[in-house]
């Protein structure tokens, strides 16, 4: 897929295999942060940040030292290093420049150390065969999917709480089952551009 | 085969290592002075980020205490007991603070208060009192849907037969449930004053009749009765001046609707 056209890559990753919709990647934060539209909105800056960089940097690091040193096993170990350390840069910066969303993002802020979403698109782009432009680009679109996904569901989720919601259903049953109506919808991009 | 061991390690450890290193030099050249004393304030405040202060939540309300920007006691919450040790941390002297309670001035409940039509909307008093001034045939009492109850965040509120009720034992005054009511009947009291006229009605006294069981009627028999006159009539309400009351319960035994309630905090 390497010869494919930069456009398609984005589309890709935006919607025909979103992140969260479609690979069902990154579920955690998903249900966590997309209870307000400013905080989801926030998160998925956040995580599009990690995501591009992280692209960038672990396709480097595989190249540059994996495959020349025929390592490749070592990929998930060294991947999940790259990106901690990525996400602490991050949380110092936000910390200096950025207070109020670092106290709106809270804990979800260290948990993309440990969302599948980012470690997802680092390991996606080594099996795809992507060079160094096309990683980054395809880190950059998914964590921009990420967010489509996050700020789609928090629209939907704003308006659940002025529904009225059998007893048993309120809080996070019916957040499920309207996720998966969400995800149903992004099904129907399945196809698109025959991808 | 030695080898096979040693590279791969080498390089994790050293990729972990320089990043380590990489990061504490960002945490040192990007890092956020803090003064000492806002983590000892904010140790000894409630941390329910209510927001009764003034401020965003308590935080922001030991920066702006340090910062001389917001008295010791400042925290409603608290009340004495963290105002003392803020002081103690600050190094003043913080002045007394006023235990206060919150009060629902409304006594309408299912029973006592007629009711208008049937309610089937969302569960919400702003949105039930959207629509002619809410089922109850009272437009000035409690609708009884529980704005209060999702804004209290000691959960000190419950709605009994349609009508809140505080729990005083739990109240701290933080005053969440004030800005969430939109019919506006919970105050803010001295903790002190035991009675309370338990009614908004701004209705005359025929009409409160008609609608209400328990409200005031403004029949003054009240403030006439009164040995300390502490009580006013303010149109059609009766009004208890909390400076002046006495607690001797009078005002009560001669009310003809029952609208004047005695609230005793267990403290």
């Amino acid at each position: 897929m390497n010869d494919a056209s930069l456009m398609i890559i984005i589309i890709s990753a935006l919607l025909v295999k979103n992140f969260v919709l479609s690979q069902f990647l990154g579920i955690c934060p998903f249900l966590g942060v997309s209870t307000k539209l400013s905080t989801a909105l926030g998160m998925g800056c956040a995580v599009t940040f990690v995501m591009t960089i992280a692209s960038f940097v672990t396709r480097l690091l595989y190249d540059g030292l994996l495959v020349t040193f025929g390592l490749e096993y070592l990929q998930t170990i060294l991947f999940i290093l790259v990106i901690a350390a990525l996400v602490q840069l991050v949380e110092i910066i936000l910390k200096k420049f950025v207070p109020p969303l670092y106290r709106a993002l809270g804990i979800y802020l260290p948990l993309i150390t440990t969302n599948c979403a980012v470690l997802g698109v680092a390991l996606l782009n080594i099996d795809e065969g992507f060079n160094v432009l096309r990683s980054t680009v395809y880190g950059f679109a998914a964590g921009l999917g990420f967010t489509l996904a996050l700020i789609l569901f928090a629209g939907v989720r704003e308006r659940l709480e002025y529904s009225n919601i059998p007893e048993s259903f309120k809080g996070l049953p019916i957040a499920l089952i309207s996720a998966a109506f969400v995800s149903l919808a992004f099904f129907g991009f399945q196809g698109l551009l025959g991808i | 085969m030695v080898l096979d061991l040693l590279v791969p390690t080498a390089i994790v450890g050293g990729i972990g290592l320089l990043a380590g290193f990489g990061l504490s030099i960002a945490s040192k050249k990007f890092e956020v002075k803090v003064d000492e004393k806002v983590g000892m304030v904010r140790e000894v405040l409630p941390g329910a980020n209510c927001g009764a202060c003034g401020q965003t939540g308590c935080d922001a309300f030991a920066e702006a205490v340090v910062e001389g920007k917001c008295k010791p006691n400042g925290c409603p919450v608290g009340g004495q007991d963290v105002a003392d040790k803020i002081g103690e941390i600050l190094g003043v002297k913080a002045e007394a603070a006023e235990a206060k309670v919150a009060r629902v001035m409304c006594s309408g409940t299912y029973q006592s208060c007629k009711t208008k039509y049937e309610y089937t909307g969302i569960e919400d008093c702003t949105a039930a009192s959207a629509l002619f001034g809410g089922p109850s045939a009272c437009t000035y009492g409690c609708v009884g849907m529980g704005n209060c109850v999702r804004a209290c965040p000691f959960n000190a509120i419950v709605i009994i037969d349609g009508l809140a009720r505080i729990i005083e034992s739990r109240c701290k005054a933080c005053e969440m449930c004030v800005a969430s009511c939109p019919k506006k009947i919970i105050k803010v009291v001295p903790k002190s004053n035991e009675y309370t006229v338990a009614c908004s009605s701004k209705d005359k006294g025929a009409m409160v009749r008609k609608n209400c069981n328990v409200g005031c009627i403004g029949c003054a028999k009240c403030s006439k009765v009164c040995q300390h006159n502490a009580i006013e009539i303010q149109g059609t309400l009766a009004k208890i001046n909390a400076k002046t009351c006495a607690n001797c319960g009078e005002c009560k035994g001669t009310c003809p609707t029952g609208a004047i309630k005695k609230f005793k905090c267990e403290v």
